[in-house]
């Protein structure tokens, strides 16, 4: 991969950081620290990785993207928009009244495969997405993203099991490891840790990246090299990541910025941005 | 030769149908004995997809494999499926609207003996509360045959619920005109309206028949649909005959009982029994033996009514 590569995916994250940062204080409402920790993850997949087509979002072959951790809208929306899936325009109406976009992933919006919003529900659904991939000889992925708090839902290691079970390799799972969930940190709320181990226990071949790394990102994401197993990418990441008053808070989950923090953060991003394209 | 049980039935359409609809898809949780679809899963093993004993998994796998274009029926035992994966169903199946059609079997007292556990005398309540979910019980063998052969043409979402054993018939064959929607009236009659569904329509059928030599015209009524519900038959006959009594393998709570109370509560003059299970854990005893207990046989339909009536 080309350092051209890794410093466009830069660019567009933190456009997308940009955009869906002035969404929520407009809104008064989001995800704010799940959708930055997750915000490189997702850029990499619609930006480089995943075979998709916004002119044609229902294509048989495209591969499949299932957030499991539906509270994090406010990053696919606006990935969704900036990638061509719907128009900009409607980022704005984000939370208004008889607004087309919610809180969580509806598939009425083209580029969204399933209702999410519940925890754990997204693994099991990527699982039946990937053994219909394999009856049918088609050969696209699926990716599901996840969080290491939502791990506590008991469905997750029901899906986990039946993803070896049926040796789906063209199935590609993300933990988006920021470690902070609503009430604290994951460790003590409900350990879920340590995330290899049990993975590995289920029968799925495991990496561990930084998540905010562009070329892991890519390198991890493009493919999985396994014959016969589902791959696991534990990804670490900062909760809040790229607006510093928001990193590794908690409290940042779903807290609206002020005007003050708004204009603030939105400096650090121009900043950002500024560094990227003209540094 | 003795009945089919619907189970049988269910995988009799399935062998039949399964080569010209290559888009069928079979799960299960570890339930293919007691689904009776043992025979399926070996003459079209490429078609069906095993789970283990995992309800809310079943339901999220059916919603990927309908999702990317499949015929998805998950089967699994109805106290379970209705139950612990009530949150899959509303959000992965209907919410979304994933044509997967989940058969919940061994419903209502199928289980009478193993315990409330295994009894499933809420699911008609919690899923006819769900947008975009239809709600089905068939009364019987031909019955649950056409009603399959409709679900494998249909594109939306339904729960069916089936019992474990064979039940006496309550029609010829599969002829009659079913569809999905539409009740079935099953006899004319001016003084009462009995309302029956799945394993109670025969019971209610033999209460009537009962009831004629005691000089009561008792009409009755076939509602294989709680969702979508005939709510225009059932108001125009409520209507004229002014009685009305349903019977259902349910809780008093939130079934069939309770979808025609809503169907009627803006009516005058017509009155309405429900009976079903009371609001309580049951005593122990054979499906059999929990219908007279409660009520639910023809012969004790045959008593609550000429009461009603008095």
């Amino acid at each position: 991969m080309s350092n051209e590569t890794i410093k466009a995916l830069a660019i567009q994250a933190t456009k997308t950081r940009k955009r869906l940062w002035e969404m929520i204080y407009k809104a008064g409402s989001g995800h704010i620290g799940g959708d930055l920790s997750s915000a490189d993850i997702i850029t990499t997949l619609y930006f480089e990785v995943m075979n998709i087509d916004p002119k044609n979002p229902d294509d048989p072959n495209r591969d499949r993207y299932i957030q499991s951790k539906g509270h994090v809208a406010e990053v696919l929306w606006t990935t969704l928009a900036l990638k061509g899936f719907f128009d900009e325009s409607i980022l704005e109406t984000y939370y208004q009244y008889q607004s087309p976009i919610i809180g969580h992933p509806t598939n009425k919006m083209p580029g969204v495969e399933m209702n999410t919003g519940s925890l754990g529900h997204g693994l099991p659904i990527s699982v039946g997405m990937a053994i219909a991939g394999k009856m049918d000889n088609r050969d696209y992925k699926v990716f599901t993203l996840m969080g290491d708090g939502e791990l506590a839902e008991g469905s997750n290691w029901e899906a986990a099991m039946s993803a070896s079970h049926y040796k789906l390799n063209n199935l590609i799972a993300i933990i988006d490891s920021n470690k902070l969930q609503i009430t604290g940190a994951t460790e003590d709320v409900m350990n879920s840790f340590p995330l290899r181990e049990k993975w590995e226990a289920f029968g799925w071949d495991v990496v561990e990246i930084d998540g905010h790394d562009y070329s892991q990102l890519l390198e991890e994401l493009s493919e999985n090299k396994s014959v016969d197993k589902p791959k696991m990418i534990i990804a670490n990441t900062v909760k809040g990541k790229g607006i510093s008053m928001a990193e590794g808070k908690a409290g940042w989950h779903h807290h609206v910025p002020s005007d003050d923090e708004y204009q603030q953060g939105l400096d650090e991003l121009n900043a950002q941005l500024e560094v990227l394209t003209h540094g | 030769m003795a009945n089919m049980s619907n189970n049988q039935k269910m995988n009799q359409v399935f062998v039949e149908n399964a080569a010209q609809t290559p888009d069928l898809v079979v799960l299960t949780s570890d339930s293919r004995g007691s689904a009776k679809l043992t025979e399926f899963g070996e003459t079209f093993p490429d078609q069906m997809v095993e789970v283990g004993i995992a309800e809310q998994n079943i339901v999220g796998i059916a919603a990927g494999l309908a999702q990317s274009g499949k015929r998805a029926f998950a089967v699994s035992p109805a106290p379970f499926l209705s139950m612990r994966s009530i949150e899959q169903i509303k959000v992965d199946v209907a919410y979304s609207r994933t044509n997967v059609k989940l058969v919940g079997i061994s419903g209502g007292v199928s289980y009478a003996q193993l315990g409330m556990s295994h009894h499933s005398l809420q699911d008609f309540a919690v899923t006819r509360a769900i947008p975009n979910l239809q709600v089905l019980c068939p009364a019987d063998q031909h019955e649950t045959e056409i009603m399959f052969k409709s679900l494998l043409e249909t594109d939306v979402p339904a729960y069916i619920r089936l019992g474990r054993n064979a039940v006496e018939d309550v029609y010829e064959n599969s002829d009659y005109g079913f569809e999905i929607g539409k009740a079935v009236q099953l006899k004319e009659g001016m003084d009462v309206l009995l309302i029956g569904i799945g394993e109670t329509v025969r019971q209610v059928l033999d209460a009537a028949i009962q009831l004629e030599e005691a000089g009561i015209s008792a009409a009755v009524l076939n509602v294989h649909s709680l969702k979508p519900f005939d709510t225009e038959t059932v108001k125009t006959l409520a209507s004229e005959i002014g009685q009305v009594i349903t019977v259902e393998e349910h809780s008093i709570h939130g079934g069939l009982g309770a979808a025609v109370a809503e169907v009627l509560s803006e009516e005058t003059n017509i009155r309405q029994r429900i009976i079903g299970f009371p609001d309580t854990d049951l005593v122990t005893g054979s499906g059999k033996e929990l219908f007279k207990h409660y009520g639910l046989d023809g012969r004790s339909i045959v008593e609550e009514t000429k009461n009603f009536l008095r």
